[in-house]
């Protein structure tokens, strides 16, 4: 679905945008490629929109440039640049029916009336909203609304497509059906999408590639399954999915393997990284709850963590259940297993003595 | 452009920028420029003449030689008890006025909150609509009614209520009547705006807490609404303290209100030194309500989701 | 429904008695055959007949008019530029003078509005010659200074309602600044413009106070003109063309909101607006 030979469609450098003296954008660099779809993840506030409207041209970068296929598209003016964005609020106009709507953008083109007509009734079709064509937005439900500013947002065939938050006022049935026509729809017309997003497990699912962002930078760019199991930096590894993390200090190296004294879990840790890091520097130990296997009997040690506590509270969900184990010294885990075997009862209960193992090679290290 | 400014401000901005000189020139000359004049002249000596006062500033051959004033004006209005006894039965006129109409405009706001969104739709339509007849002409509508001879007094006679007809008109009870009657609307709108905005669940809740219905409304509804109450009132308060039409067609002769007296200094006394210093001290006493009003308007607005 | 209060439904009853008897009565006395407002004298349309002959009336009437919608354009106008101003330019010089200026007229007493100007007319006059005379020229402006405040009101409530991602979306598909001012703004504002102009209007027909100061020999407006009369008491005449007026701004008003939906430009006058 990527193509990565080719050069990236937008090349993103060094913006940073400031309001006076705040940095709401700073010094990111960021690409994206032909046909992808991306995802900005991050919480509000962190200058995700802003680097949208950049994108959109509604803003201009105090430094730092834009290129729009190779074009510096910087100074270009939102209504110049072959990038359509899809608002949050969807934007629709409220004097306009969903065709004038949707035709607005190519009558803006000067294209031909026999054209847009074309145009507008197959781009009613592709989203299957032909029957509500003369419809004005207010008669509209919100998935409706939702699929006409979609519509109207891709009808000028851009090269890049923003959507800010596309899903976040959907309910929650609605959303998921959404999520697969949005990458369908992406799929089919080969344009890069681009979503910004504050929702991890939408980023995830409709993307290809993630940049996960906080305090106006980059905190990492990857696919899904790299910001995921292997975070860059604490931020990323706490805000996409649950860890448990802990401090620590390196006590050996050797090879590719490293052992890291926790004071929290009262152990040594065992950790496969190529990192050069001298003994005695600190460090971050984290492993994600489902990497975590529970046991009442001591489980083989072999390439695995160890750790025993206590069980302190469980929440059952049916497919899987999570656990909070708490440690002698206080310090909680969390735990989360899948349900394997059809049985009304619990095989760790609250209160069971119970071990904590996973592999060296689940554990992340970080270090900043 | 790089801060703060955004792409779309571009031309559009500019051009607003350009046009809107022309409104602010507008109200320079013909706002502000008035008032400063007033002011000029309230420290003016007065002279039978046209204009009847004393230039301020002197131009002379070689340009401006000085500033006469005269604090006779505003000397004349605090010796002259006259104009204190005015300005206080203006404030109790109007503060008398406003009281009346929140007792008469609560009860209805309150009434119209809790009817159903179309009825709703209607009463509140009823309430704005005589807005947009003439004022005027809806003041000299009471002059029938409350005639010696008028439609309540014939009507009072005619059931037996009475057999001598009421002395209703040209005293201050009329006036009343026309600050309650006329900004009766302005009292409901806020408070109208305000009680809608009241979570019923509150009111549940102090139910479900013991209240009794007239507790709840005691110890939630109106606490809630003060900022309504305050805005109304005000809305009302401040342009009754200076109003004229009320007083000068439904009141009496001894009917003192500081826009009347004003009227007459001006047309009749053709004092226009001592109209003007009338004016700003008239001013200066509706500076504290009105800015206590924009401030109330501020956090409304901040509020607003 | 819940349980209703007698003690509520009299206060309210009497509340909308006081709003509507005045009016009616006088509508009703405007079809009376008798000179004495005591005396019911028979369904007659004398007093309209007796309009129609009243040359004085019928030219201030016109006069009126012709003040109404001029400065109800001009301030329409001039009032949407400073709302929008206000609303969308972000370091505007002079913003705090501006929106004191603007916001004043709303409270300023109407006879202090109207000394003042009438000094500055006068003023003008000494200096630069103009105005010569007063007359409908000084009340057009004096009209269109304390109009312009209540359409700026009107329109800043609309601006800041106003989902301002649409001239933003409008933009983002094509439209240059000039095309989305036309294509979105002006039909997200025409609401407000035409309550703003309907506010201004009636503002201006009704005005007496100002008008008063700032007429001149030979200019009466309608307000005046009744105004000198109703001192002297109850005349019929008077009563018929308040019903003119009523049944006009019934017809207006209600096919405003019907055409505007619920937020019509009457809803927007007592809650937006600051004084009489």
């Amino acid at each position: 679905m990527t193509d990565t030979t080719s050069t990236p469609l937008v090349q993103i450098r060094e913006v940073t945008k400031r309001f006076g003296n705040v940095t709401a954008v700073d010094r990111v660099s960021l690409d994206f490629l032909r046909n992808e779809l991306f995802a900005i993840l991050g919480s509000s506030g962190c200058g995700k929109t802003t680097l949208l409207r950049l994108l959109a041209g509604f803003e201009q970068p105090t430094s730092g440039r834009i290129l729009i296929d190779g074009v510096d598209a910087t100074d270009v003016p939102p209504y110049d640049r072959p990038v359509n964005l899809m608002f949050q609020s969807y934007a629709l106009f409220p004097h306009m029916t969903v065709a004038e709507n949707v035709a607005y953008g190519l009558r803006k083109e000067r294209v031909p009336a026999a054209r847009i007509r074309e145009r507008v009734a197959e781009m009613l079709a592709m989203v299957k909203l032909e029957p509500l064509a003369a419809r004005k937005p207010d008669k509209l439900s919100g998935g409706e609304k939702q699929r006409v500013a979609l519509a109207r947002a891709l009808v000028k065939r851009p090269k890049l497509l923003l959507l800010d938050e596309p899903l976040a006022a959907l309910d929650k049935k609605l959303r998921q059906h959404t999520q697969f026509e949005i990458a369908n729809l992406q799929y089919q017309l080969g344009t890069t999408f681009v979503v910004v997003t504050h929702d991890q497990g939408e980023a995830m699912t409709l993307a290809s590639r993630i940049a996960v962002m906080a305090d106006g930078r980059i905190a990492q760019v990857g696919t899904p399954g790299q910001v995921y199991e292997f975070p860059a930096n604490r931020y990323v590894a706490g805000f996409v999915g649950n860890i448990n993390l802990f401090e620590g200090r390196v006590t050996g190296v050797d090879g590719g393997r490293m052992s890291l004294r926790c004071e929290a879990l009262g152990v040594e840790l065992a950790v496969l990284s190529d990192e050069a890091i001298a003994p005695g520097s600190a460090a971050c130990v984290a492993v994600r709850p489902e990497k975590i296997t529970l046991s009442r009997q001591a489980p083989e040690t072999k390439d695995r963590n160890l750790v025993k506590g206590t069980v302190w509270d469980l929440a059952y969900f049916g497919d899987q259940s999570l656990y909070r184990v708490r440690l002698k010294n206080g310090t909680e885990l969390q735990v989360s297993a899948q349900n394997l075997r059809r049985s009304a009862k619990l095989t760790v209960e609250w209160d069971d003595e119970v071990y904590l193992s996973w592999e060296i090679a689940s554990t992340i290290l970080l270090l900043s | 452009m790089s801060d703060g400014t955004t792409n779309d401000g571009g031309h559009s901005l500019r051009w607003l920028r350009r046009m809107v000189t022309l409104p602010y020139l507008w109200l320079l000359l013909f706002f502000l420029a008035p008032f400063l004049i007033i002011l000029k002249i309230s420290f003016a000596d007065p002279i039978v003449a046209q204009p009847p006062f004393t230039a301020l500033l002197e131009w002379g051959e070689q340009g401006f030689t000085g500033l006469k004033t005269t604090f006779e004006n505003y000397a004349f209005l605090f010796q002259d008890g006259y104009y204190g006894i005015i300005y206080l039965a203006s404030l109790k006129m109007a503060g008398i006025g406003t009281l009346l109409c929140l007792m008469l405009g609560y009860p209805m706001a309150y009434f119209i909150v809790r009817q159903p969104p179309r009825r709703r739709q209607i009463l509140l339509l009823a309430v704005i609509l005589p807005f947009w007849i003439s004022f005027l002409l809806r003041v000299y509508a009471w002059i029938g009614l409350l005639n010696n001879r008028g439609l309540i007094n014939n009507f009072l006679i005619s059931i037996g209520v009475i057999d001598h007809p009421l002395t209703m008109l040209y005293n201050d009870f009329a006036v009343y009547l026309g600050i309650v009657y006329s900004y009766l609307p302005f009292m409901i709108m806020p408070l109208y705006a305000n009680l809608e905005r009241l979570d019923l669940d509150l009111l549940d809740a102090a139910a479900d807490l013991g209240a009794r219905r007239w507790q709840a409304f005691v110890d939630v509804t109106v606490p809630l609404s003060v900022p309504g109450i305050i805005g109304g009132c005000l809305l009302v308060f401040i342009p009754a303290v200076g109003e004229f039409t009320i007083p000068a067609l439904l009141g009496g002769a001894d009917t003192l209100m500081i826009g009347r007296v004003l009227w007459d200094e001006f047309f009749i006394n053709r004092d226009w030194p001592v109209a003007s210093a009338v004016s700003v001290v008239l001013v200066l006493l509706l500076v504290a309500p009105i800015l206590w009003f924009q401030r109330l308007q501020r956090r409304e607005q901040e509020a607003a989701p | 429904m819940k349980r209703r209060s007698p003690m509520l439904m009299t206060i309210v009853a009497f509340g909308y008695a006081l709003l509507y008897v005045p009016i009616v009565s006088v509508v009703i006395y405007s079809f009376n055959g008798s000179r004495l407002v005591t005396l019911w004298g028979g369904f007659s349309l004398r007093w309209y007949a007796s309009l129609l002959a009243d040359k004085d009336l019928l030219g201030a009437a016109l006069l009126s008019l012709r003040i109404a919608i001029v400065s109800a354009t001009f301030a329409t106008a001039l009032g949407a530029i400073v709302a929008l101003a206000l609303h969308r330019v972000n370091r505007l010089r002079g913003r705090l003078l501006l929106s004191g200026m603007i916001t004043a007229p709303l409270v300023m007493p109407e006879i202090i509005t109207g000394l003042s100007l009438l000094f500055l007319f006068i003023s003008m006059a000494d200096l630069i010659g103009w105005p010569a005379s007063r007359g409908a020229t000084t009340i057009t402006i004096a009209h269109i200074t304390f109009s312009m405040a209540y359409v700026v009101v009107v329109v800043r409530a609309r601006l800041a309602a106003m989902d301002e991602s649409l001239e933003e979306a409008a933009m983002d598909l094509g439209g240059r600044p000039v095309a989305v001012f036309f294509d979105i703004t002006v039909p997200m504002l025409l609401p407000a413009l035409v309550s703003g102009w309907l506010l201004s209007f009636t503002l201006s027909l009704d005005d007496l106070v100002i008008s008063s100061f700032v007429s001149g020999p030979g200019a009466t407006t309608l307000p005046m003109l009744i105004f000198a009369k109703v001192r002297l008491g109850v005349t019929p005449d008077i009563n018929a063309i308040t019903t003119i007026i009523i049944a006009l701004v019934v017809i207006i008003v209600v096919a405003a909101t019907i055409i505007s939906g619920r937020r019509g430009p009457v809803a927007a006058r007592p809650a937006d607006a600051g004084g009489q």
